[in-house]
């Protein structure tokens, strides 16, 4: 393996951190999107605000992550990506920013007149940035985006068929994720109600999700035909793992389970990143660019490997410091319950 | 379809220079308030902290508890604000990434962790109030405060290199060979653009925060609370003032050696001379400065301690290789050395009084010059970003890369532009309804009323909150 395969690893990684934890984020959107006036409705926004807000954060690391990682390491795959699709990451970014906005905001938005408005904001926001990220992977999977600076149609490049079901995937995985992660953060909050409500969902955007994909890979053969060959090729043993993962968190949720539900959950979706990242390989961009092509010189290879290393080194030690005393401060925070009377209300 | 076909047609206006650079100075102009308060809020939170700590003062302790949840919230905006930055350097500037992402970009990466590193610590410290003792949880804010610098530096550096590039070498096509990342990473213009940077944040805090709380005195909130408030922060800005002075000079110095052509723009010297006038603001015009303080001889001097000093003009170089908008560039200098000229006055009228009787000055005209201090620190800001950006032009990559070289070719800017405009004007309100609202129902409710980004108290699940 060499340096180059080695950074697009680290890459990858960091994608599949960010559509994992920054896919579930979103899909709790489209869940508060959905869950309409009712008081149970109600309740369920009460608990994703609850249980997305200490990790937001972390999300959006990730994907900084990604960004920093392939300009400096693959700069021409970077430049030509964000040229020739100005306009879906435009719309992605947009996203971003209103839910980032009400990350640094809700906590205090609760309490205002404005509250209702700012909580649409951030619901239709959750979708236009997995929407359009998924258009974003299905354009560059279905080799729509050469070198170049804009060099591909600004249009055309993303609103064909592959990038537009690969968008959709993303929002079902999103929702689909969230609502696994939702049943066990209800089952935490001890509402056995919200437990069963989340549990259909989970069900029902596993369906979708699962159609969508069936889908997706009859468009990836006709649109994106590298990638499909490699999925049932190269990568046929993660795409069976992931269809594995799936099924048995299907099982497990009809059979009213709960436990090992999530990392199933997870294990899919990782599947599914890697299995396209190995479909794919040796190209960043199929057909156009190869990793060892894209990647930088040598000197810089070596320096994001080192900068890697020193953020595992740093950054997980302390994340465990703050896992723990946010732990701790959930466990008391049932006696605070009287100091916050209007609490999510 | 016949939109969607048509649709980049209607969007591309001739070049996207315009659109590009207008949104980039936008929305960097926007993140760089937020930036210098995230890189100095935590410092002056530690101080109270330790003062609270130190002296056993309930007054201390409360103010930097409070100051640890506005940091977080402007923390929490400032992450948005940043992120957009990062999107906008390949949405808006892809060649200059495809060529050079490779040499400059791990600057980023190492941004990153000392982002990540002040997050985490942040939150820790913000939960740690209730959670941790006294001096434990005073030290988990120190990484706060050296990831906060550390982050300056890899992002400043960053600016810094594309003001004198080094640690490369180009091929004979254009492309980058042998790569010296050290050079990279501690570039020339590192000496001088780092400190005056991180002493601009320290200064924008500082005089910000006392101005706040110059405000409430001035409402007649004297008591101890409003004191302190007022006297942290603006006596840490005071102290650095003057050094940040030495610093800018320093700065500029180095500019007129290395950056003659920038250094003549914001001194509107129009033909390389000795012997050159130092203007105070005027017009700057191809025959000489209009109107304007003139001093004679003493730009020279400046530059070299010497009349004798030969000073580079501006028509040194041609016409297409000179920045643009030479008056504003040299009002914004102007404008920036002297707000840094009368932070030092505020800062000996200030050490005057605590000498003479142990406390502020009694006139009200003082907390007037504190509570204006906070605004006219960020106008110093703002003018010395637009200095250095501005005044580089029209290189992206100082004598390397033109800026116009490393524009998206896609269309569409000036839609994103506007868009940015709208976004930043709602998000900069309601960050400052956000923050007045904070103040008021502290003032009302007391501490726990207040919950912020990265804190605990969380709503409880729906199930403890309907037992």
């Amino acid at each position: 393996m060499s340096t180059a395969d080695a950074v697009a690893g680290v890459l990858w990684i960091g994608a599949t951190l960010y559509a994992v934890f920054g896919g579930a984020d979103f899909g709790a959107g489209l869940w508060t999107l959905l869950s309409g006036t009712s008081e149970r409705g109600r309740r369920a926004r009460g608990l994703v605000d609850w249980a997305i807000g200490p990790v937001w954060e972390a999300n959006h690391v990730w994907l900084i992550f990604v960004l920093v990682v392939l300009w400096t390491s693959f700069p021409d795959a970077f430049a030509s990506v964000m040229s020739t699709l100005f306009i879906p990451l435009s719309l992605a970014a947009l996203g971003i920013v209103l839910r980032g906005s009400g990350f640094a905001f809700h906590k205090q938005a609760r309490r205002l007149r404005y509250r209702r408005f700012a909580e649409h904001l951030f619901d239709v926001s959750s979708l236009l940035t997995p929407f359009f990220m998924g258009t974003v992977v299905g354009a560059i999977a279905s080799g729509e985006v050469p070198v170049g600076n804009a060099a591909g149609d600004p249009v055309s490049s993303w609103t064909g068929a592959a990038p537009l079901i690969t968008g959709a995937l993303f929002v079902a995985t999103g929702a689909y994720l969230s609502a696994v992660f939702l049943v066990s953060d209800a089952r935490r909050a001890g509402d056995q109600d919200l437990e069963r409500y989340f549990a259909a969902r989970a069900l029902g955007a596993a369906v979708v999700a699962g159609a969508i994909a069936i889908a997706g890979l009859a468009i990836y053969h006709a649109d994106a035909r590298y990638v499909y060959d490699g999925l049932v090729g190269d990568a046929l043993p993660l795409v069976i793992v992931s269809v594995v993962c799936g099924a048995g968190v299907l099982a497990i949720l009809w059979r009213g389970g709960r436990r090992g539900a999530r990392p199933l959950a997870i294990g899919a979706v990782v599947a599914v990143i890697w299995g396209w990242g190995v479909a794919q390989h040796p190209y960043l961009l199929p057909k156009s660019l190869t990793i060892s092509q894209g990647a930088a010189g040598q000197p810089t290879l070596e320096a994001t490997l080192i900068v890697f290393a020193i953020a595992v080194v740093v950054v997980l030690p302390s994340l465990g410091f703050l896992y723990t005393l946010t732990q701790r401060s959930v466990l008391e925070e049932g006696d605070s319950a009287h100091r916050h009377p209007t609490g999510s209300g | 379809m016949g939109l969607a076909e048509h649709l980049p047609t209607l969007l591309a206006v001739s070049s996207e220079l315009a659109p590009a650079r207008s949104q980039m100075a936008f929305t960097l102009g926007f993140h760089i308030i937020l930036a210098a308060m995230g890189v100095a809020f935590p410092a002056m939170m530690l101080i109270a902290n330790y003062i609270g700590l130190r002296r056993n003062d309930g007054d201390a302790l409360r103010l930097a508890e409070r100051w640890s949840k506005v940091a977080a919230v402007l923390f929490a905006v400032g992450a948005v604000t940043g992120t957009v930055l990062s999107f906008e350097f390949g949405l808006l500037w892809p060649e200059f990434m495809a060529r050079f992402g490779d040499v400059f970009g791990i600057l980023f990466a190492i941004e990153g962790i000392f982002f990540f590193t002040e997050a985490i610590f942040l939150a820790i410290y913000i939960y740690g109030w209730k959670r941790l003792s006294g001096w434990a949880h005073f030290w988990t804010g120190v990484p706060v405060v050296v990831a906060g610098i550390g982050g300056a530096y890899s992002v400043v550096a960053a600016n810094s290199w594309m003001n004198r590039p080094g640690g490369f070498e180009l091929a004979s096509d254009g492309s980058v060979k042998s790569l010296d990342l050290w050079k990279v990473i501690f570039n020339g213009a590192v000496p001088y653009e780092v400190p005056h940077m991180i002493l601009a944040a320290y200064l924008v805090t500082g005089f910000l925060i006392a101005s706040v709380y110059a405000v409430g005195m001035l409402r007649g909130r004297r008591d101890r609370h409003h004191r302190l408030g007022l006297l942290i922060p603006l006596t840490v800005a005071c102290i650095l003032a003057p050094i940040q002075f030495a610093v800018g000079d320093t700065a500029a110095r180095a500019i007129a050696d290395h950056q003659p052509v920038k250094f003549a723009a914001m001194e509107c010297v129009r033909k390389t001379d000795t012997h050159v006038t130092e203007y105070i603001y005027g017009v700057c015009t191809d025959d000489g400065v209009k109107g304007g303080l003139g001093i004679p001889g003493f730009d020279s001097f400046l530059v070299g301690f010497s009349t004798d000093t030969k000073v580079t003009g501006l028509d040194s170089v041609p016409a297409s290789d000179r920045p643009p908008f030479n008056t504003m560039l040299h009002w914004c200098f102007d404008t920036m050395v002297g707000i840094g000229t009368a932070m030092i006055a505020l800062g000996l009228w200030l050490a005057w009084a605590w000498w003479r009787r142990r406390d502020i000055p009694s006139t009200p005209w003082f907390l007037r010059a504190v509570a204006v201090s906070g605004v006219a620190a960020i106008a110093a800001l703002e003018c010395g970003w637009i200095v250095t950006e501005v005044g580089r032009q029209p290189w992206i990559v100082q004598g390397v890369m033109r800026t116009e070289d490393a524009v998206t070719g896609a269309s569409g800017v000036w839609v994103t532009f506007a868009a940015a405009l709208g976004i930043y004007a709602v998000l900069g309100t309601a960050t400052v309804l956000i923050l007045r609202t904070m103040s008021r129902r502290w003032r009302e409710a007391g501490e726990g009323e207040v919950e912020v980004p990265y804190g605990p108290s969380e709503p409880e699940p729906p199930a403890v909150e309907a037992s």
